[in-house]
């Protein structure tokens, strides 16, 4: 075994080494280097018929048409043009947005930049497990909604909301739905041509491809508009311009081609190797488990070890890369925003750690992760007053805190 | 953020040997101790530090220290670092500890100077305690 051990998968992953091998013959003049725009020559012609075959291969995992596929530099993008790129088209229409105080930020700042546009968004709030309900979106469309923006599965905590329901709600009401399935793909099976979706954005190096590429699904039937962001040569029917980075779009087109043959089969060893993670740690005292038990993705383990800060557990956790809901981590001094939206203590948030699995992690690797968390979380409840005070029976919520 | 290798070295140590990094507590109402607890739970770090003093000359020194500390890696490594330097001074020596000291001897980036900030703060707070028993 190898240290340091990755358990950071809903972060990035790496690359599939046969989809490493894809790109690197798609850079160099022996390689199919061309622009794929290139009409007049065999160069072109070559890159080009890369760039629709990985197309098909996206199209195909999603089961959507390859016509329906965007190109774009990842979900941020796909998320911003989907969700900009909508309302600023059918503005005449309404006004009105609707979308969660759970999404990515790449949603939430699309929408925040949009209310600066003069547009209204309504944030929905999860249940206490993460979930938004169906019948909540229904309740908040107005006759001025044009837009739903959701998430399938979400990022800190691995639970998914149920598209399929909402889908059929903001159809029949004429409403744009756009869903952020960055996390989504060879995790969950997702078939467009019963989904009710008429916008969703995908990443490639979520999905063991390369960072820098990803794609937005725009349904053709029934024909979702959108205004571009980006603008040249008009590329991308005209939504999305730019020349086509051949290499970034085999290495997509591959891992996406291999998510739909291996997913099962890695699912199964991910989620066999998640639950022997939780069964060895829930017996622990005050350790609660974030997010739905049921209604959750593969290999996410979103756990609080109350009374322990989450920095410090991931620096006990030593060759473990793990990421905390924890606000030392971030810039900001704010705990996980996703966290606190559940109704989670700020305390609880504090003490916070994503653990998320892979294709390519291993039982040892497993093994090794649940002794270290045992141990560093008995040693630094030595080390914390608070959990003293959890222990002498004190209600931590009947003392004035003198904040520092 | 990577973080300085004074910040892991005392995080580690004191991990791996709470007592002997003065890990621990003491009865508060003892005469001799003096305690501080600063920070809340919810912005993610609490400190406790007590100091144990004896009347020495014209002052009170502080003979020894125990701590608690939760939060984040160079919150617990702030701690550590202030018990070294409190053993052994008076209590007006300790007063002049400033947090610039603690965030100097531990190379802390500016995002982590709340956590000697808070160290500071508890030094005052415990010394307080001390004397208004006295």
């Amino acid at each position: 075994m190898q240290l340091p051990i990755y358990l950071d998968y809903a972060s990035t992953t790496p690359a599939d080494p046969r989809v490493v091998k894809k790109m690197k013959e798609c850079l160099s003049l022996d390689g199919n280097f061309g622009n794929p725009a290139s009409r007049s020559h065999a160069f072109g012609w070559k890159a080009e018929e890369a760039t629709e075959e990985a197309r098909q291969h996206v199209a195909d995992l999603v089961n959507c048409d390859p016509r329906e596929i965007v190109w774009t530099s990842g979900a941020t993008e796909s998320d911003n043009l989907a969700i900009k790129g909508a309302a600023r088209f059918y503005k005449n229409k309404g006004n009105h947005i609707i979308t969660s105080k759970i999404e990515h930020k790449a949603v939430l700042d699309s929408c925040r930049q949009l209310e600066r546009e003069g547009f209204d968004v309504t944030y929905l709030d999860p249940d206490s497990n993460g979930i938004i309900s169906p019948d909540l979106v229904k309740e908040s469309i107005t006759d001025k909604t044009i837009l739903v923006s959701l998430m399938h599965i979400n990022n800190e905590i691995g639970v998914v909301n149920d598209i399929k329901a909402i889908g059929e709600i903001t159809r029949e009401a004429g409403i744009i739905f756009h869903v952020d399935a960055a996390q989504s793909t060879g995790k969950l099976p997702i078939d467009l041509s019963e989904l009710q979706v008429d916008l969703m954005s995908f990443s490639a190096h979520k999905t063991y491809g390369p960072k820098g590429i990803g794609a937005m699904y725009a349904s053709r039937k029934p024909r979702v508009r959108l205004e571009a962001q980006i603008h040249g040569g008009g590329h991308e029917r005209g939504m999305r311009s730019g020349t086509l980075a051949t290499h970034q779009i085999v290495g997509m087109g591959e891992a996406f081609r291999i998510a739909k043959i291996d997913m099962d089969e890695d699912n199964e060893r991910i989620e066999n190797l998640r639950n022997k993670f939780w069964d060895a740690i829930k017996d622990m005292e005050e350790v609660y488990l974030n997010g739905d038990e049921i209604s959750r993705a593969p290999g996410f383990l979103n756990v609080s070890f109350n009374y322990v800060e989450g920095e410090s557990l991931i620096m006990a956790l030593k060759d473990i890369a793990v990421s905390s809901g924890s606000a030392c981590t971030s810039a900001s001094l704010e705990p996980s925003y996703v966290l606190r939206a559940l109704g989670l203590k700020d305390e609880l948030a504090h003490s916070s750690i994503r653990f998320a699995i892979g294709r390519f992690t291993t039982e040892e690797e497993v093994e090794y992760t649940i002794d270290l968390v045992r141990d560093s979380v008995e040693k630094l409840r030595t080390l914390s007053p608070l959990w003293d005070m959890y222990k002498d029976g004190v209600d931590l919520d009947t003392i004035e805190w003198a904040e520092g | 953020m990577a973080y300085s290798k004074k910040v892991v070295e005392k995080f580690e140590n004191t991990l791996n040997e709470p007592e002997k990094n003065s890990v621990g507590r003491w009865d508060p109402s003892d005469l001799d101790i003096g305690t501080g607890m600063v920070g809340a739970p919810a912005c993610g770090d609490v400190m406790r530090l007590q100091i144990k003093c004896k009347p020495e000359k014209n002052s009170h020194v502080i003979s020894d220290v125990k701590f608690k500390t939760y939060g984040c890696g160079s919150a617990i490594a702030s701690s550590s670092e202030l018990v070294d330097m409190l053993i052994g001074k008076t209590l007006e020596e300790a007063r002049e500890i400033k947090n610039k000291d603690i965030a100097n001897a531990l190379d802390l980036p500016p995002i982590k100077i709340h956590c000697s900030v808070l160290a500071e703060d508890s030094i005052h707070k415990a010394i307080e305690d001390y004397e208004s028993k006295l």
